[in-house]
C-alpha cells in the first residue's frame, strides 16, 4: 500500500513538474540537424553532428536570451528519407532552423520545403556549386567543389606542370571539380591530356590507374569522395604512379583529415587544395581541435566536421543579429554578409549568394611527429564560388 | 596489354574466392545465401583489426580471417540457417538479407562507418617489372593463393570421401541419411567451410576492393553475377567465369572508360542467354 501512495505522489509531483516547466524555462529555439548517420555516409553524419556539439560545448547553449535545441535525424544518405524528416521536422517538432545535409541530393530534395515553409536551411557538408540556387532559404558553411578546384589548377599551372590527367568520381560534385579545374589550368596554358570519369560505385581502380600511367602527364588531379579516395592513394603508390614521376594533386577530399593517418607512407607528398585541415595553425582552430578530441578521443576533425561547428557559428551570429528572431526572411537578412572567424579562418557570407567566402588553402601530406597532416603552404584569399560568380 | 590482362587475372581471381563459397552453399547445398558477403566482411575485419590495432602479421591474420569466419558461419548454420533447408526460397533471400542489414548495422555500430585500410608488408607492395609487363606484388600474391585454393577445392569436392557424402548428401538427402552419412554435419562444414573462403576473400580483397560496413551489398552483385554465368555445379565454372569477368571488366574500364562500367554486365546477359545453366551445366537441369 505504502509503495502505491508513494509512486501516486511520485507520479504527481513529476506532472506538476512537468506542467511547471515551460512557463518557467525561455524559449527554446529548435534546430533539425538531418544528416546520414548510418548507411554508407556515416562518417560525414558523424563529423557533422560532432562539430557542431563542439560548437555548443563551446559556447553554451543560449543565445539572444534563447535556449538552442539539437534536434540529430538520421537520413541514411537516401533523399526521400531526407525529405520527409524535413518536414516532420518542421510540422510535428516546430523546428525553426534546418541544418546538416551530407551529399548535394539531400540538401537538394529538403530545397522545397526550405522554400515553401520559409525555413532557413544550412547546408554543412554537400559541395555542389548549385545548391545554394534551389532556395532562397539556403546558406552554407562547408564550400563548393568549383570553389577549391579552381585553386588547385592555378597552383598547378605556377608549378611546372604541363600535362595533366584528370580523374574524377562520375557524379554531380566530380564532374564540378573537373570542369574547374580544367578551365583555370587551361586558362593558364596547361593542357589536359586527358579526363577519366570513375564509377561512383567502383571496387577497383587498376584499369583507370593503369590509363592515366600510359598516358604519362606530369601530374593527375583527382577527386573522389573520401572513402574511395583513401583506398586510390593506396593503389596509386601500388602502381608505381610516383615513380613513374606522375605527381598526384587532389581536392583535399582525397587526404579527409579522419583517415589520412591510416594511410600511411604512399600519402606522403600528395598535394591537395580545400579550406580546412586538422593541422591549420591558428589560435581558434587549436581551441577547436582540443575542444572536439575532448569529446571525440579515437577522431580527428576533419573538413566536415568544421562545416558542422560554422554551421551552428552562422545560427548563433544571425540570431545574435536579429535579437532572437527565427522567422524565415529576418534570419536570412541576418545570414547575409555575416563574417567571422573560423578555425579555418577568415569566413563569410557572400550576400548575393548566400554562398561562403573563405582562404582555400594549398597543402602537402607531410609526417608530423609521428601523424600524417595537411600542411598548408599557400593561401588563396577570400574566394568565392566561381560558379555563381561568373554566371552573373 | 599484358598489364591490364594481368590485373584483370588478379581481379577476376579475388572474385572467385569471394564466390565460390556462395557457388557451394547455392549449387551444392541449394540455399540461396545472401548473406554470403558478410562473411567476407567479417573476414575482413578480423584482418583489419588484428593488423592495426594488435600489429599481427598480414600472413597470420589471413588463415585467421578464415577460421574466425568460418566459425561465425558454423554458429549461424547450427543456430540459424539449418531450419531454413526445406523452406522456399523466397524465405532463404529474406532471412539471409535481413542478416545482411544487421551485419552492416552491428559494423557500423562497432567499427564505425569509415573506410578501413590496412598496410600491406613491404614485400608485397609495389610492383616490378617482369619482361616489360608491370606487375603488381600483392596482385601475384592473390593469383597465386587463388589459383592454389581453386586446384584444392575441386581436388577436396572430386577425390576425397567428404566430397562424394556431399554430394550425395545433395542429390538424395533421403537416401544419403539411410545409407549413414551424417548429412547434418556435412552441410555444417560445408557451411563454415564456405563462409571461411569468403572471410579468406574478404581479407585479402580489403587492399584491392576496400572495406566498410557496405561491403556485403556493394559485392552482393558481383558474387550473384559469377556464380549465375559460371554455372552451380561445378567449381571450374564459377572459376572460368570470375576469370572471364575480371578480365572483362578491367579491359572495359580500361579501353572503353566511358561505357566501361557496363561491360560486365553484358558479358552476363550474353552468357545467360547463350548458356541459361551456366558456362559447364551438366546437362538438361
Amino acid at each position: 500500500m505504502l509503495n502505491r501512495r508513494t509512486l501516486m505522489v511520485a507520479a504527481g509531483v513529476a506532472l506538476g513538474c512537468l506542467a511547471a516547466m515551460p512557463a518557467a524555462a525561455q524559449e527554446t529555439v529548435k534546430i533539425g540537424l538531418i544528416l546520414p548517420m548510418t548507411g554508407p555516409f556515416a562518417s560525414t553524419g558523424r563529423q557533422v553532428s560532432a562539430g557542431a556539439k563542439t560548437f555548443m560545448a563551446m559556447k553554451g547553449d543560449t543565445v539572444a536570451g534563447k535556449k538552442i535545441e539539437l534536434i540529430i535525424r538520421d537520413d541514411a544518405g537516401t533523399a526521400d528519407q531526407t525529405r520527409r524528416i524535413a518536414q516532420e521536422l518542421v510540422v510535428n517538432d516546430g523546428a525553426k532552423v534546418l541544418a546538416g545535409f551530407g551529399l548535394t541530393p539531400l540538401a537538394m530534395a529538403v530545397a522545397p520545403v526550405a522554400t515553401q515553409a520559409k525555413i532557413p536551411s544550412v547546408v554543412m557538408a554537400a559541395g555542389t556549386a548549385s545548391i545554394t540556387k534551389a532556395s532562397e532559404f539556403i546558406t552554407r558553411t562547408s564550400g563548393t567543389l568549383p570553389q577549391y578546384s579552381l585553386p588547385v589548377g592555378t597552383w598547378a599551372a605556377e608549378n611546372k606542370i604541363k600535362k595533366v590527367v584528370t580523374l574524377v568520381s562520375d557524379y554531380g560534385p566530380g564532374i564540378d571539380a573537373e570542369k574547374w579545374f580544367t578551365k583555370e589550368f587551361k586558362a593558364k596554358g596547361g593542357e589536359i591530356v586527358e579526363a577519366v570519369r570513375v564509377p561512383l560505385a567502383n571496387p577497383d581502380f587498376a584499369p583507370f590507374l593503369q590509363r592515366v600511367r600510359d598516358a604519362k602527364p606530369d601530374a593527375v588531379f583527382v577527386f573522389l569522395p573520401s572513402g574511395a579516395g583513401s583506398l586510390f592513394m593506396k593503389q596509386f603508390a601500388d602502381r608505381g604512379l610516383a615513380d613513374a614521376g606522375i605527381k598526384l594533386i587532389a581536392t583535399g577530399d582525397v587526404t579527409d583529415d579522419d583517415i589520412l593517418n591510416s594511410m600511411g607512407k604512399p600519402a606522403i607528398g600528395t598535394i591537395t587544395g580545400h579550406f580546412y585541415a586538422t593541422a591549420h595553425d591558428s589560435p581558434e582552430n587549436k581551441a577547436y581541435v582540443a575542444a572536439f578530441k575532448k569529446a571525440n578521443a579515437d577522431m580527428r576533425p576533419n573538413f566536415m566536421s568544421v562545416g558542422g561547428y560554422d554551421g551552428m557559428a552562422l545560427i548563433y551570429a544571425a540570431l545574435e543579429k536579429t535579437k532572437g528572431d527565427v522567422t524565415g526572411p529576418a534570419f536570412m537578412a541576418a545570414v547575409k554578409g555575416l563574417s567571422w572567424t573560423s578555425p579555418r579562418g577568415p569566413v563569410s557570407i557572400d550576400p548575393d549568394t548566400r554562398d561562403i567566402i573563405q582562404n582555400i588553402y594549398m597543402r602537402e601530406v607531410k609526417d608530423v611527429n609521428g601523424e600524417l597532416q595537411n600542411v598548408e603552404f599557400q593561401t588563396f584569399k577570400a574566394l568565392k564560388d566561381p560558379e555563381k560568380a561568373e554566371a552573373k | 596489354m599484358l598489364t591490364i590482362l594481368f590485373d584483370g587475372i588478379a581481379y577476376g581471381m579475388l572474385l572467385f574466392i569471394l564466390a565460390c563459397g556462395l557457388t557451394v552453399t547455392l549449387g551444392l547445398m541449394n540455399f540461396i545465401n545472401l548473406a554470403h558477403g558478410a562473411f567476407a566482411m567479417a573476414g575482413g575485419y578480423v584482418t583489419v583489426v588484428m593488423m592495426n590495432r594488435y600489429g599481427i602479421s598480414f600472413y597470420w591474420c589471413l588463415p585467421a580471417a578464415f577460421l574466425v569466419s568460418a566459425l561465425i558461419g558454423l554458429l549461424l548454420e547450427r543456430t540459424l540457417y539449418q531450419w531454413l533447408y526445406q523452406a522456399s526460397h523466397l524465405d532463404q533471400v529474406l532471412f539471409s538479407i535481413g542478416i545482411v542489414f544487421m551485419a552492416i548495422a552491428a559494423t557500423d555500430y562497432f567499427m564505425g562507418g569509415q573506410q578501413q585500410l590496412i598496410n600491406l608488408p613491404p614485400e608485397l607492395s609495389g610492383r616490378m617489372d617482369v619482361f616489360g609487363v608491370g606487375i603488381g606484388r600483392y596482385r601475384l600474391f592473390t593469383i597465386i593463393i587463388c589459383a592454389v585454393l581453386a586446384v584444392a577445392l575441386q581436388l577436396i569436392l572430386s577425390k576425397t570421401r567428404f566430397g562424394s557424402r556431399l554430394r550425395a548428401a545433395v542429390d538424395d538427402r533421403r537416401v544419403a541419411m539411410g545409407l549413414g552419412i551424417n548429412v547434418p554435419l556435412v552441410f555444417a562444414l560445408t557451411f563454415a567451410f564456405g563462409s571461411g573462403l569468403a572471410g579468406l576473400g574478404g581479407a585479402m580483397g580489403a587492399e584491392i576492393l576496400g572495406l566498410d560496413p557496405n561491403f556485403p551489398l556493394k559485392f552482393m552483385i558481383y558474387f550473384l553475377i559469377v556464380v549465375s554465368v559460371g554455372g552451380t555445379s561445378t567449381v571450374s565454372g564459377p572459376f572460368l567465369a570470375a576469370l572471364l569477368l575480371g578480365i572483362a571488366d578491367v579491359a572495359g574500364k580500361y579501353y572503353v572508360p566511358a561505357i566501361g562500367p557496363f561491360v560486365i554486365y553484358a558479358l552476363m546477359i550474353v552468357m545467360l542467354i547463350v548458356r541459361p545453366n551456366g558456362l559447364f551445366s551438366r546437362g538438361g537441369r
